[in-house]
């Protein structure tokens, strides 16, 4: 039994032979965690300290310096509003008291419906509309109250689906196969550019 | 009025709403400069980049060129761009990484030939979710149209290039760390020397970190000339930069403007860029360069924008970004979240850092919300120089990267221009703002 679906097996597969080092894939690989189950669970941290030669222990060390990572249950939209200096100067502060009531829940809690988890973020390198709010890592552009609560009403009423997917940065990112160049091809091609560098430099300084 | 004569070297498509894509690209000139580049020896390409005098877009303003030449002695393992944008009110490279990623590619590709690298990785913050996408699509397609993968465009260099998510870590953007999130661990700064990746990089090997605009600069350098960038500007600042204004202006954005030809009057009041003050208020301080940078009055405001002018006056131009405080921001306010969001992204591996940046917050929260005390100005000042000892600028160093050392910045603008601030809000029991 593998604990990613069918879907994610795939990339599981493609996320392992990218990198040198297979460890390197940890970060990708527990988005995908992320983005099947909705946040980090054992299941999933077991899965990838097996696929990445770690522990379990070692992947819940490294998942929980990240702020996008969770490590515990939250809501189907993980909203996020900054009130960093840029957003804090035009409002930032008052929009996220706000949105605690639109949603119903305190900065770092879930809705009891199990809709909403409210986040106050660092800079999201938006700051031209800001305050920034963003809904599962999507900018949503919306910067008052008024037009906050018409988005949460949007996703109250199932609508916006296509705009703000579910959990899963790398929801929509795919590479296409069949791309890495013939490792031992390029090492012989580096070996032969750089005996030319060489002559070429011992024939600059003769 | 702003001198805005100069050609748009990083932003040229920005009217065009389909700019991401590889169809827009070729047909406004994309992939011309990469060709251009293949028939040149790597060496040259590198020495275009050189007569650039480049300076690096991402915060420490070292020169692009000699990072690079100090690795040609030796073969170079990997490339690795740095996009990883989190300095608060920094939003240049997300601009270029969502509208204009094959600039980027290309620019990637350039470098890595000039360096010889056959593998490359664009860290890309976890939170530009879209920026992901767009990028990943950029190389699936530069991929299919020849400029990746094994010979590139029908020459002996071939570049395999990934595009690896972050996970939500300021941290991450000083270059150490990026690598070891790349390498799938835990943020954490490596300690110098060796003070650059060159000598110990991703996976031990020499690397060579570059920043989104740094990058993204290379197309028009190899198509235009060295020389033709290094007119641009004046002194150590060449060619254009992007800047990201944001705060209390009317119309904050990303703008790429020529160094040193303008000022921060300019940048700020011209129409065409920042359109002056929200309700033609008057500004009370500007924080240049990102939130480690030390602030600005507003006498200061005819000040060129170049990178050695601003160090001169004991501040930076860091990362391209300015906050404009109007006077209807509060300064203890400002203070009290730069310093929070420093105490929250402190990776906790040095005592001056962690601990003392977790004491200024909650000073710095008393004062703000009632129960500050006169003494808490010396308090601060005293904890802060505790993490940079003498509150120099450039600051002396206590940690193993210099998260710690910009603390400090703030606090000491902040009470040596507001003192009379800090004051009223402890005889006023809270901020006099709200």
């Amino acid at each position: 039994m593998s604990y990613f679906d069918d879907n994610r097996r795939a990339r599981v597969d493609e996320l392992l032979t990218l990198y040198p080092r297979v460890r390197s894939a940890m970060l990708p690989l527990l988005h995908l965690v992320q983005e099947q189950d909705g946040y980090l669970t054992d299941e999933g941290m077991g899965e990838v300290a097996r696929l990445t030669n770690t522990t379990i222990a070692e992947v819940r060390g490294t998942a929980s310096f990240y702020d996008m990572f969770h490590l515990e249950p939250v809501g189907r939209y993980v909203v996020g509003i900054c009130t960093n200096i840029a957003c804090m100067l035009v409002g930032g502060d008052e929009l996220l008291e706000h949105a605690t009531r639109t949603l119903g829940c305190p900065v770092g809690g879930t809705s009891e419906d199990g809709l909403f988890t409210l986040e106050e973020t660092e800079c999201l390198a938006d700051c031209d509309i800001a305050p920034v709010v963003q809904i599962n890592h999507r900018y949503v552009r919306t910067t008052t109250p008024d037009t906050f609560d018409q988005v949460a009403e949007d996703l109250r009423a199932g609508r916006r689906g296509e705009e703000i997917p579910p959990h899963g940065t790398l929801i929509r990112v795919r590479r296409s196969g069949g791309l890495r160049a013939d490792h031992d091809e390029i090492i012989a091609e580096r070996a032969t550019a750089k005996s030319a560098r060489e002559a070429r430099s011992s024939q600059e300084s003769k | 009025m702003a001198t805005l004569d100069a050609p748009l070297i990083v932003t040229s498509r920005r009217e065009f709403d389909d700019s991401f894509t590889l169809e827009r690209y070729v047909t406004t000139g994309g992939y011309v400069a990469l060709k251009k580049a293949l028939t040149m020896f790597p060496e040259a390409v590198a020495s275009e980049v050189d007569t650039a005098s480049l300076l690096g877009r991402g915060g420490a303003g070292f020169p692009a060129g000699r990072k690079w030449s100090m690795l040609r002695k030796s073969p170079i393992s990997y490339l690795v761009v740095n996009g990883d944008e989190s300095e608060p009110a920094t939003f240049k490279d997300h601009y270029l990484i969502e509208r204009d990623p094959h600039q980027l590619i290309e620019g990637v590709i350039i470098a890595a030939y000039a360096l010889q690298v056959s593998q490359a990785f664009i860290f890309l913050r976890g939170e530009f979710a879209l920026g992901l996408e767009r990028v990943q699509q950029a190389v699936n397609d530069a991929y299919a149209h020849g400029a990746l993968g094994p010979k590139i465009f029908g020459s002996a260099f071939s570049l395999d290039l990934v595009v690896h998510p972050g996970a939500g870590a300021y941290i991450c953007g000083e270059e150490t760390s990026l690598i070891e999130a790349l390498e799938g661990k835990r943020g954490f700064p490596r300690i110098k020397p060796p003070f650059f990746p060159a000598v110990t990089g991703l996976y031990g090997e020499p690397t060579v970190v570059n920043n989104i605009e740094t990058l993204s600069n290379l197309p028009w350098i190899v198509n235009n000339g060295g020389a033709a960038f290094a007119a641009l500007g004046g002194g150590r600042s060449t060619g254009t930069r992007l800047f990201a204004l944001a705060g209390r202006v009317k119309n904050p954005g990303v703008f790429e403007i020529e160094m040193v030809k303008n000022t921060f009057r300019d940048l700020i009041y011209d129409p065409r860029l920042g359109g002056g003050i929200l309700g033609d208020r008057a500004i009370k301080a500007i924080i240049p360069g990102g939130v480690s940078a030390p602030w600005f009055g507003p006498e200061l405001l005819d000040l060129p924008l170049g990178q050695d002018e601003v160090a001169e006056k004991g501040s930076m131009l860091g990362s391209g970004s300015i906050v404009v405080m109007d006077e209807t921001s509060c300064a203890v306010r400002a203070t009290w979240r730069i310093v929070k969001f420093f105490s929250r992204e402190s990776c906790g591996q040095c005592t001056p850092c962690r601990e003392g940046s977790g004491w200024l917050e909650r000073v710095l929260y008393r004062l703000e919300h009632g129960g500050g005390r006169v003494e808490d100005l010396d308090l601060l000042l005293d904890l802060s120089d505790n993490i940079s000892p003498g509150l120099t600028w450039p600051p002396q160093q206590t940690t193993i990267c210099v998260l710690g050392p910009s603390i400090p910045s703030s606090i000491n603008s902040a009470i040596t221009m507001f003192k009379d601030e800090f004051l009223e809000h402890v005889h006023h029991g809270g901020c006099p703002h709200d």
